[in-house]
């Protein structure tokens, strides 16, 4: 019987000298909506791509409901930072979404009818469906968002993974967004998103893991978002490695 | 129309044509992706590292057999591409560093060992420098069946690949989140790119033959926002140019190929920059300047709007510089004036009595619905 549909085990990740995250162990429950908050730097982005097997750690395990990423690749959904494509990409708002069929699909094969009507779907669930055919490069920050959102929903994972998907967006997109996030949960789904505000972590999330090279601390939102784990995690980053704090 | 009687009835000529031809259909396909992936430079490095394989081949065999030479191209400019992606990779130098070193060293090589060529007492070594500004005129029969069966499979490994190629310009992280190895992509495309610029040495040369692989994709990218659109346009523009060129070429004596072929793809770049229907900077001066007369026209007359308003008589006339919003009141008010009158033709306002202006019902109504649709209404 496996308890926890995440389990991160010793993992390390350096670029340079430096290491990005020391020795991270986490383990995440079914089910919950997880916020990744911490200082710049302190390594949540590289968390969520180390775990996705998209940055090679140095060392560690993860396990998705007890299997390897690349066994559990087709239940697992990503969205990336918005400004990590080039948005004047000659593309759709429907061709980006098809994209999030892709996985399923496998190499060379086309996307068909099936496909195009989950990525409407999709769409008009994020609230899109204005913009079917729109190019890519005519839209707002908020609607880049959402076409990420309704990629990632195609996908029709089990475990989502979302890196900063309130960056730069309107409240009413936000409000948007949390709620399908939401939605998600209720469905049994679970979802890590990397989070910058901390003033609506105790409002949207019900988890949250706090980061800063180390992993602080982690678990409900209620038990660990505390003044004092905040003022450890956000203190410098030399002092938490040291063990001073 | 000397050419197009000469390409009708010179079987040679025909034959070279069609060589450029396809060419050009190849180079502007995979020259499309260069383009997307911000990797325009790439060819342009491997194209220069093809220069000292084929130098090697000759001096090895001591015969010009195109096909051998072409291999030593291969070889060398793979070498040369794995040299700049492991700089990359493994040292702190950057890209563009890694291309100019391996651009540069390898081409120098090749100089090197072309000009050691030229002194041995071998009659065959003659031709070899067309290699560096490419002569089209020098292609077989042979050699055009050869680029023709490679540039075949070129675009059916593309068209194969459509989903993936895409998928890895746009978004190579999300790609690989969903299962498609950057690297298994990443060596297909590059082993095309690489094959396309190979083809090209002979009658494009190696320094200019990265001009044809990039000029063509920036042109389509001008005229169209869609991914399928672009790459065709790409491939009918690398087709006119390189078909264009090799006729000129041939009209004059000893006039190189590739030069030529650029020089007529350049043309093609430039008129894309400038007119283009939607990005291009001719179109988008005049679609800004009517947009901003179309705001400021707007703006005029929500201003008309709200001296009336503020006034016991709706129609009561106002001077121009009571309306005048900007602070430079010398030279706004011709403009206001300007604005002015194109709201009376328009039925929107009154001229009073010398510059006196009241607004109408019908201005009346039009400023309401501005104001409801915050500006985005247009007069």
């Amino acid at each position: 019987m496996q308890k926890h549909v995440i389990e991160v085990e010793d993992m390390t990740v350096a670029y340079e000298e430096k290491p990005v995250l020391w020795d991270i162990d986490i383990n995440i429950p079914k089910g919950v909506l997880m916020a990744i908050v911490g200082p710049n730097g302190a390594g949540k982005s590289t968390l969520i791509k180390a775990m996705l097997n998209l940055v090679k750690p140095i060392s560690g395990k993860v396990l998705f409901n007890g299997l390897s990423y690349e066994c559990q690749r087709r239940y697992i959904g990503y969205v990336p930072q918005r400004g990590s494509v080039d948005w004047d990409f000659p593309t759709s708002v429907l061709d980006v979404v098809l994209m999030g069929t892709y996985g399923k699909i496998g190499w060379i094969k086309r996307p068909g009818k099936k496909e195009k009507e989950k990525s409407l779907d999709a769409i008009k669930k994020v609230g899109m469906e204005e913009f079917v055919d729109r190019q890519i490069s005519q839209l707002s920050g908020g609607q880049q968002q959402r076409v990420f959102l309704a990629r990632a929903l195609v996908q029709d994972a089990d475990i989502y993974f979302m890196d900063e998907p309130f960056q730069g967006v309107d409240a009413k997109t936000e409000r948007a967004i949390i709620n399908i996030l939401k939605e998600l949960r209720l469905r049994g789904k679970t979802v890590i998103v990397v989070h910058h505000d901390l003033q609506t972590v105790k409002e949207y999330f019900d988890w949250v893991a706090l980061l800063n090279t180390k992993l602080i601390q982690y678990g409900k939102v209620d038990e660990v978002f505390t003044d004092e784990n905040l003022r450890i995690t956000y203190g410098s980053t030399d002092r938490v490695l040291k063990g001073e704090v | 129309m000397m050419s197009l009687e000469l390409l009708l009835k010179d079987y040679t000529l025909q034959i070279v044509a069609l060589g450029s031809a396809v060419l050009g259909a190849v180079s502007g396909v995979l020259g499309s992706f260069a383009v997307l992936r911000k990797q325009s430079l790439l060819g342009d490095a491997v194209s220069h590292a093809a220069l000292p394989g084929i130098a090697f081949v000759f001096l090895i065999t001591g015969i010009k057999n195109t096909e051998m030479l072409l291999l030593g191209a291969l070889i060398s400019g793979l070498i040369g591409t794995f040299m700049i992606i492991i700089i990359d990779q493994y040292t702190r130098i950057k890209f563009d560093s890694a291309l100019g070193l391996t651009l540069s060293s390898f081409f120098g090589l090749g100089l090197v060992l072309l000009t050691y060529i030229q002194k041995l007492p071998n009659s065959n070594q003659a031709g070899l420098e067309h290699f560096i500004f490419g002569q089209a005129s020098t292609l077989l029969k042979r050699d055009v069946f050869i680029m023709i069966g490679l540039g075949v499979i070129i675009l059916l490994v593309v068209a194969l690949f459509w989903k993936e190629l895409k998928l890895f310009s746009f978004d190579p992280q999300f790609g690989k989140s969903i299962g498609f190895s950057n690297v298994k992509i990443n060596v297909i495309l590059s082993s095309i790119t690489v094959v396309a610029i190979i083809i090209g040495l002979q009658s494009v040369g190696v320094i200019l033959m990265s001009a044809l692989l990039v000029a063509p994709g920036v042109a389509a990218r001008q005229w169209t926002d869609k991914l399928s659109m672009m790459v065709i346009l790409a491939a009918l523009f690398g087709i006119f140019s390189g078909v264009l060129g090799t006729l000129i070429s041939s009209l004059v004596d000893n006039m190189p190929t590739g030069p030529v072929i650029v020089v007529v793809i350049s043309l093609i770049v430039f008129f894309s920059l400038f007119f283009a229907s939607n990005r291009g900077i001719f179109w988008r001066h005049i679609k800004h300047g009517k947009n901003k007369r179309n705001i400021n026209d707007s703006r005029v007359l929500i201003n008309l709007y709200e001296l009336a308003l503020n006034h016991k008589d709706v129609y009561h006339p106002h001077k121009t510089e009571v309306i005048n919003l900007t602070n430079n009141k010398d030279k706004g008010n011709a403009n206001v004036i300007k604005r002015l009158l194109y709201l009376c033709e328009k039925g929107y306002a009154k001229r009073d009595y010398f510059d006196t202006w009241s607004i109408t019902d019908k201005g009346i109504k039009k400023a309401k619905s501005i104001i409801d649709n915050q500006g985005g209404e247009s007069l």
